[in-house]
């Protein structure tokens, strides 16, 4: 082979070379706009909003006046609901998880049951939105409640749950199962005493990640006719006297950290604005918090798993 | 006879399980044992009704999609009592709550259509070449580090892209474009895209990681470059998974509510023209539902005929995907 043909196919290898690393920077580049944007988000609302961040701010109901409005009503309400939607989602989407993984027999049945999981998780969220207000609003007689908000979150968040359920029984070997029948245990009994406390974690990763979801959601529940102005607080759930339990706080109307964002940024007053930030740093901090330690207990989790 | 288990994991259907003593007249149980057995028919009777809740849980998936189905297209065949079919699709005016109402959807669809071919003119390159880029050119310690990072991304609630499109992404485009109103379809849905990448990367990032090796080994054995395998030999293998990504990242961007009721005006505007304020399907249904409608009116039930249209347009679009999924799987 002459020099001539070698340095031929160096160039071309070269070009190659350079084509790859071409294309590594593109990527770079692009996954730092991503990071970047987001940065850019985080720090503007930082900025913004900080100074708006005090103890005040989060024992004030919104006012007309931008400098002595806050977020009370907004938090009480998000917690509120993030109970409903918590108690509510739980049960129902650790239960069919566990169905589909545990019970399912093949049939066109579980296939539906399937196929719906996977086509819910794709619904745009204001649709739920539209079902929440024809049906909890309306035809059950809700209304513009706790109740209802929390329902329709539930329902936003199965697909979630279920399929973090399913995916964590999925990693449970089938010798823990046969060591559980052959010790004679029954079928629920091997769910509640071995799959159930093992997929424990996994479940728990899915409600955390489900949960940051819903925190964030504003579409479904302004479609339901949540009020952007609430000046005051549904009962306590706890009374002094008896039966010192009270359930009134779930008809109550209500609104949530989202809607109380909206509300402030639609408005054109700069003042309003700045409140804005504020609560929309407060929202970022709770989602990433809430979202980062699903990843992080997902993670860890992946990493300890020896059976 | 195998447990149940054994046999379920072999892919049978479910069997019953039945002792084999049980079946034998002739033997005879001791006392303590018979007892422990009568206690059978109480256990499987649990059981079973256990088994039927689990099932009811399983299957509320189901009544959430008949649910959905149910009221969008009740309230809007009383709708469509009173607006024919004909001018809800080619009407060019949508005044729902005027005296002089017209209710032409392409209006809303209009809206839609251009924010989210905006999103998805930045999610899918972009989203794309991060894919590939994670998948194929870095080590797997960036990897492990940069995934997590984009699911991270993936849940900042939609109403902060919001303010961000309407308070800092606005100013800088209207001082690269002068003319731009404050309110447009641009800035709304440039944010869109950016809020949709981490979704289109991380899906499309897991189909290519699932492509075996051995076509990447066979590629590179064949002397082509790291940008040849992944264009040429990976990407058309994943590309089934690749295009579900897509089709879920256009999902969000029609779906999407809150960037656009905050970003991009919720005025009613039949264009096709990003640098211009107009309602999206989703944020005229906001719009509807911040005001005080009586429930039963005529505005009341065109937020459910634009909510039926919404699923419409997903369930084409989902279609579509379906398609382009099948023609192009890869078998291996």
């Amino acid at each position: 082979m002459d020099t001539a043909h070698i340095r031929e196919i160096r160039s071309v290898i070269a070009r190659g070379k350079r084509w790859d690393l071409a294309f590594a920077i593109v990527g770079i580049v692009c996954l730092m706009i991503g990071l970047l944007t987001v940065a850019a988000l985080f720090v503007d609302m930082a900025v913004k909003g900080l100074p708006r961040i005090s103890l005040e701010f989060f024992t004030n109901f919104p006012s007309r006046r931008a400098e002595s409005a806050g977020i009370l009503s907004a938090w009480v309400g998000s917690t509120l609901v993030m109970v409903v939607t918590a108690v509510t989602a739980v049960p129902i989407g650790a239960a069919a998880g566990v169905y589909l993984e545990e019970y399912a027999p093949r049939n066109w049945m579980t296939d539906v049951i399937e196929i719906n999981i996977t086509n819910l998780a794709g619904v745009p969220s204001i649709v739920y939105g539209l079902l929440a207000l024809g049906l909890f609003v309306y035809q059950f007689g809700l209304g513009q409640s706790v109740l209802a908000a929390g329902l329709t979150l539930a329902l936003l968040i199965l697909p979630v749950v279920i399929v973090a359920t399913r995916e964590s029984i999925r990693a449970i070997p089938a010798a823990m199962r046969e060591g559980s029948y052959a010790l004679g245990a029954t079928q629920w009994q091997t769910v509640r005493y071995h799959i159930i406390p093992y997929s424990m974690p996994g479940i728990l990763t899915g409600v955390i990640i489900g949960l940051a979801r819903a925190i964030g959601e504003t579409a479904p529940i302004i479609t339901i006719g949540a009020l952007t102005f609430i000046a005051f607080l549904p009962s306590p759930p706890f009374q002094p006297e008896p039966p010192f339990l009270s359930f009134e706080w779930l008809f109550a109307p209500f609104t949530v950290m989202p809607i109380q964002m909206f509300n402030w940024t639609s408005r054109p007053e700069a003042a309003f604005q700045v409140n804005a930030a504020a609560a929309g740093f407060i929202l970022v901090l709770m989602t990433l918090a809430m979202n980062g330690l699903a990843i992080w207990l997902r993670y860890r989790l992946r990493r300890n798993i020896n059976w | 006879m195998l447990p149940a288990v054994f046999l379920r994991a072999q892919g049978a259907r479910r069997v019953e399980v039945r002792h084999p003593m049980l079946d034998n007249p002739a033997m005879t149980l001791p006392a303590a044992v018979s007892e422990r057995l009568a206690t059978r028919r109480g256990r499987v009777l649990r059981e079973r009704v256990i088994e039927f809740v689990l099932f009811l849980a399983a299957s509320l998936s189901v009544f959430t999609t008949l649910a959905i189905v149910y009221i969008l297209v009740s309230e809007s065949v009383t709708f469509f009592r009173q607006v024919p079919i004909i001018d809800f699709l080619t009407d060019t005016q949508w005044t729902p709550l005027f005296d002089d109402a017209h209710f032409g959807i392409m209006v809303l669809v209009s809206g839609t259509l251009v924010s989210s071919l905006v999103a998805l003119v930045i999610a899918v390159p972009m989203g794309t070449i991060i894919a590939i880029y994670l998948s194929e050119f870095t080590t797997p310690g960036i990897r492990e580090f940069a995934k997590p990072l984009l699911e991270l991304l993936a849940g900042i609630p939609t109403i902060v892209y919001g303010y961000f499109a309407l308070l800092f992404v606005t100013p800088i485009l209207q001082w690269l474009i002068p003319s731009l109103p404050g309110f447009n379809l641009l800035s709304a849905g440039l944010v869109m895209g950016i809020m949709i990448v981490p979704t289109v990367a991380s899906l499309s990032e897991d189909a290519m990681r699932a492509v075996p090796a051995a076509l990447r080994e066979g590629s590179y054995a064949m002397g082509a470059t790291r940008l040849q395998t992944a264009l040429k030999v990976v990407t058309p293998a994943a590309f089934s998974g690749i295009a579900a990504a897509y089709i879920l990242g256009i999902s969000r961007a029609v779906g999407e509510t809150m960037i656009l009721a905050v970003a991009a005006g919720m005025q009613p505007n039949l264009t096709w023209n990003p640098m211009e304020p107009a309602a999206t399907i989703t944020s005229y249904i906001v719009q509807v539902a911040l005001g005080d409608l009586p429930h039963g009116s005529i505005g009341y039930q065109t937020i459910f005929a634009a909510g039926l249209t919404l699923m419409l347009v997903t369930l084409v679009f989902n279609i579509l995907g379906h398609m382009l999924r099948r023609r192009y799987r890869e078998l291996y």
